[in-house]
């Protein structure tokens, strides 16, 4: 057992109201420089709809992540053999038409234009050339756009739904849309990692969190290709690629990343998993019907005595591992099931998991009688607006049977809190619906408390960084004592 | 012998005896500098992302071919008996020369190529500096140049072994045999010059990329994880299990 901490995170997708906070903050703490304006390290989509970059999920056109083939896995789009013919073009990497031409508008036309009959306009520029241009695309350009032939058609998750299925989704009385944010997953078998042929991109360690060092990359782009999610991009500027760092500076003095911290719905969670990391390759290796399941058993329970003791025995800090049994991820993922990862089969083992949103289930009044209501207390999930499958297909690698568990016990613990708070359910018939989502009363208390009434606090069990060895993380102090700050760092200017 | 020395004499021997050496120093000596104190601006710059079709029509041709040519000189440095011993047979001194004329052509059209993209594209022309197109232009001088004198002053593989190499080894060995290259024709002096004024460029220029082809991918392991701290020490022992 080779213990390791990670520091991962649950989106409570019923809670995102789509309102964007998360990428602003994001944007306006890392990505306002540039080269970088394009970039979105945390974006939000809606589902169905096409994403960002366009399609992203369709790994057809893209070749990220990982596949299993002759029993073991390979990376999808630069096996080690193609990497050198693959670094002068490499055949799949997204170019800015498939994300977006940055821009912003001539203001000062509104103000400098000469008197005349027409009211004064701000146009369009774009943020690369400088040049008018007509906008064709934003990162958000599917907002809201569900049943559209357009967007939502063309969502890849579609890929194995009956032709009625899919009709199902496009007839105006039954849209339905979740709002899906992402950042990086910071994944424990990065693909990103695994192509980048400089070892710019690597793991930290001590947290998990992955990064490209912006000295070591060559702007080979390998990685952008590789990320299944495409959560590395490359700044066309200084040449380098750059991605989500979970606001590891953040981190390490004790506050929560900017998009945790801004979310506006709180649908943020983020705290310490241990995992076993022996275990990686044989998960990443497994079925795509096991993946979910093989995922969550890597996961460590942190009040194991034994798992303790190899914890420290790998020098991972008593306070450490304090946070790991405080984790709300934890809870979210491996007592209580109900956060799945998305793409698994992606097989990047993401450390991002997503409580599956309850769309609403059809039902219609037939005179008194409620219709599409199971026999049973549950009403009936697959008569659900979006196909379970469709939910599957993003969250669980295609396995309705944990997607559908997860859906299950929310909504046992909606009921539960009905029979509570307002009293129109019976007691006993919601405890039955409990025991039938395999989730017990104070199980119930702890979802309903976490989900709804959390604190700040609860949200966010952030490891203590210890001083000392936050700096460590960074420089050797006594490396650069007695000089100014942490010495003369280099400008990110592009080279000639 | 000294009344016979004209200005032509002296310039040969500033351009094949002294030349080289500048190139040389400032070669190593800048670029270990420059990866030393401004490692960050070491980059392929690629331009892949801002245009991603022509692009494949320039970068493709002219890294293949231009590893082809660069290879081929090498060889003809490194192993010149062995070249001319695989040259004696005809064919095979055809096969070697037709390879390398292959390798200038594919050079010529990806150079033409990324002139042409970096001229039309606008996005691609934000990112295009001065220093790309001194690149380009003395990349481009080298390639005709050296198509001419495989056309013109053809069997190169042969007297290149003969004898280039033994100049540039008298230029390692530090006692530079200018006599192997003044009785050279025009074409291939200005080709010399050329190579002499592409090193001095080199590490001022984007062509450092080259230097930092990813070697080791080939045998690391696919994951990298990066530790701060000594994994190995016990932070605290006083841990108790709280039940
Ligand atoms: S999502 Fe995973 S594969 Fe993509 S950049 Fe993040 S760690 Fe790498
Ligand atoms: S800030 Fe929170 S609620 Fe708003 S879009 Fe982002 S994740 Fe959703």
């Amino acid at each position: 057992m080779d213990v390791r901490s990670q520091i991962s995170m649950v989106f409570h997708l019923d809670k995102c109201i789509g309102c964007h906070t998360c990428s602003v903050a994001c944007k306006n703490i890392w990505t306002d420089r540039k080269g970088t304006e394009y970039m979105w390290w945390n974006n939000v989509e809606t589902k169905p709809g096409t994403g960002f970059p366009t399609k992203w999920e369709d790994q057809e056109k893209y070749k990220g992540g990982w596949e299993k083939k002759n029993g073991s896995i390979q990376l999808r789009s630069t096996g080690k053999g193609r990497v050198v013919p693959n670094i002068f073009h490499h055949p799949h990497q997204p170019s800015m038409n498939d994300y977006y031409e940055p821009w912003t508008y001539k203001y000062d036309e509104l103000f400098n234009a000469p008197e005349g009959n027409d009211q004064p306009t701000a146009r369009p520029i774009s943020m690369v050339t400088g040049e008018h241009m007509d906008i064709e695309a934003g990162p958000n350009w599917d907002d809201d756009l569900s049943g559209s032939p357009v967007y939502a058609k063309n969502d890849p998750n579609f890929k194995n739904l009956t032709a009625e299925q899919q009709a199902q989704l496009f007839a105006i009385e039954r849209l339905v849309f979740f709002y899906f944010p992402r950042i990086c997953n910071h994944c424990l078998n990065p693909s990103c990692v695994a192509s980048c042929p400089s070892g710019a991109l690597h793991k930290r360690g001590e947290d998990g969190i992955v990064l490209i060092d912006q000295e070591q990359c060559r702007g080979w782009r390998s990685c952008v290709a590789a990320c299944p999610y495409k959560k590395t991009y490359y700044n066309w500027q200084t040449g380098k690629s750059e991605k989500c760092i979970l606001c590891f500076p953040r981190i390490e003095s004790g506050q929560a990343p900017a998009c945790f911290h801004s979310c506006v719905g709180r649908i943020r969670y983020l705290g310490v998993l241990l995992y076993d990391a022996d275990m990686i390759d044989d998960v990443a290796n497994t079925p795509d019907d096991q993946l979910v399941e093989a995922h969550r058993a890597m996961v460590l329970d942190p009040n194991d005595p034994e798992v303790i003791r190899s914890a420290q025995a790998n020098g991972i800090h008593d306070d450490v591992i304090k946070s790991a049994q405080k984790s709300p991820v934890y809870k979210f993922v491996k007592e209580w099931g109900i956060a799945l990862p998305p793409h698994i089969e992606y097989r990047t083992l993401p450390m991002l998991f997503y409580v599956p949103p309850m769309l609403p289930v059809m039902t219609t009044m037939d005179g008194d009688a409620k219709k599409n209501m199971n026999e049973g207390l549950f009403p009936d999930f697959d008569k659900a607006r979006a196909p379970m499958e469709f939910l599957a297909n993003l969250f669980s690698a295609g396995n309705t049977g944990k997607m559908r568990y997860a859906l299950k016990k929310q909504m046992a613990v909606r009921q539960y809190r009905r029979a509570v708070t307002v009293g129109d359910i019976s007691m006993e018939a919601a405890l039955k619906m409990l025991l039938e989502a395999d989730c017990s009363v104070e199980e119930a208390e702890g979802i309903y408390k976490l989900t709804s009434l959390c604190t700040f606090d609860e949200r966010f069990v952030i490891p203590p960084a210890h001083r000392e060895e936050a700096i460590e993380m960074m420089k050797d102090p006594l490396e650069h004592k007695q000089e100014v700050g942490f010495g003369l760092r280099e400008e990110p200017e592009r080279g000639a | 012998m000294a009344e016979n020395i004209t200005s032509f004499d002296y310039l040969n021997l500033f351009l094949f005896t002294i030349l080289p050496y500048v190139a040389l120093f400032t070669f190593f000596l800048v670029t270990i500098q420059r990866y030393r104190g401004r490692g960050f601006t070491y980059s392929s710059l690629s331009s892949q992302f801002l245009e991603n079709k022509m692009h494949f029509w320039a970068m493709v041709p002219f890294h293949y071919g231009i590893l082809v040519v660069l290879f081929g000189h090498l060889i003809g440095f490194l192993l010149p008996a062995q070249v001319l011993a695989w040259n004696s047979e005809p064919m095979r001194l055809y096969l070697l020369e037709i390879t390398g004329f292959i390798g200038g052509i594919f050079t010529l059209v990806g150079l033409i190529n990324i002139m042409v993209r970096r001229l039309s594209d606008a996005r691609t022309k934000m990112v295009t500096s001065t220093a790309d197109w001194v690149v380009i232009g003395i990349l481009i001088f080298q390639i005709c140049t050296g198509l001419y004198t495989a056309i013109f002053h053809s069997w190169g593989s042969s007297w290149f072994a003969a004898s280039m190499s033994p100049y540039l080894w008298s230029i390692v060995k530090l006692s530079p045999e200018i006599a192997y290259v003044t009785p050279l024709p025009f074409f291939i002096k200005l080709h010399i010059i050329g190579a002499f004024a592409m090193i001095i460029l080199f590490p001022f220029t984007r062509l450092v990329h080259a230097l930092v082809v990813p070697n080791p991918y080939l045998w690391r392991k696919p994951q990298v994880v990066r530790w701060h701290w000594d994994r190995k020490k016990i932070r605290t022992t006083e841990f108790k299990i709280e039940r």
